[in-house]
């Protein structure tokens, strides 16, 4: 029940957000606004990678490097290929073989 | 344009978001498995939330025990950057009518990318590509999930499939951005939150943190040109 009224909520905030500039800024969209929508996204992005790896220790066995080792793998697929699908399958069997190889 | 030749010119214009879409929601559907969730859920949130990141975020929210208020301030952060793609289309939609409320429902990052630029403007063409798209990404999350329940090798690690995710799109925007002080904010604030707060407490200051930075170095821009 519980994950149900999160899931309404997490629907219900997406549509306010994709109907909410069709509904207010008919014609003129504040400057504030806007600013916002082109630098939020990358921030955020930011954020979500960190907030991906926050319980990774680095400090001890195995020292992180699974994560360390796909993650950068995925960049630099990323920068090859430019193909997301690309770099996320093959940066998720790096990390899959990685913690079997590593553990 | 006959609806036929909107469906058709929709169709192929979709395939290439096929395969991403499949794919990324075939893993979405294996984590929410591997949480406890079955295919009932991973239909019910591919079909109305609709948003690839907020759905593996969502996973953690839903198993984690968040409360509301973190889960609405966690969709809002994540998905603010629906607000911007919808003000562009303001006026590309304006005439699509009864396809509208779908059109603007369904503008993922994907379905905006195919039509933001698109040389062809019809409606129906657009509400198809639209429906595709996220016919796709309904029909890998059931997969995964139906997949995940017989799956008889091990799936652990699977899970880093949503950090890729995110590091692909980290690395996508820093190509293509020139400015990269707001991708930088967003690593800083969170970095710091978390080293003062830790890992169970920091998510929401972070948001607040970078919204109020990005907010006050905003006149940077207007002197920078």
């Amino acid at each position: 029940m519980r994950e149900a009224v999160l899931v309404s909520a997490m629907a219900l905030v997406t549509i306010a957000l994709r109907f909410l500039p069709f509904l207010v800024f008919g014609k003129k969209t504040p400057a504030y606004i806007s600013y916002l929508g082109r630098v939020l996204p990358q921030a955020i992005i930011g954020l979500l990678v960190i907030y991906c790896l926050k319980d990774v220790s680095f400090l001890s066995h195995p020292f992180g490097i699974p994560e360390l080792a796909a993650g950068a793998s995925v960049v630099a697929l990323q920068v090859w290929k430019r193909n997301p699908v690309i770099s996320i399958l093959a940066g998720t069997v790096i990390y899959m073989i990685l913690i079997r190889a590593i553990a | 344009m006959k609806k036929s030749e909107a469906i058709k010119k929709a169709f192929i214009r979709s395939v290439p978001v096929m395969a991403g879409y499949i794919v990324l929601g075939m893993g979405f559907g294996i984590l929410l498995r591997n949480a406890g969730y079955g295919v009932l859920w991973a239909f019910a949130m591919s079909t109305f939330i609709y948003a690839g990141s907020m759905q593996y975020v969502g996973i953690n929210l839903i198993s984690g025990g968040a409360s509301v208020i973190t889960t609405v301030l966690t969709t809002i952060m994540v998905n603010a950057r629906h607000l911007f793609y919808s003000i562009s289309m303001i006026d590309k939609y304006k005439n699509a009518g009864k396809y509208k409320p779908y059109m603007i429902f369904a503008l993922t990052d994907e379905t905006y990318s195919l039509l933001c630029e698109d040389k062809e403007t019809d409606n129906g063409y657009r509400f198809f590509v639209s429906l595709f798209n996220h016919s796709y990404w309904v029909i890998g999350s059931v997969l995964g999930s139906l997949l995940g329940a017989v799956l008889s090798f091990s799936t652990a690690g699977i899970e880093f499939s949503m950090t890729a995710l995110f590091i692909a799109s980290f690395t996508e925007q820093w190509i293509t951005t020139k400015d990269h002080v707001p991708a930088l904010t967003g690593l800083l604030c969170t970095l710091v939150c978390l080293a003062l707060l830790g890992a169970g407490n920091f998510l929401i200051p972070s948001m607040l943190l970078i919204t109020l930075v990005l907010t006050l170095i905003k006149g940077r821009e207007g002197r920078a040109k």
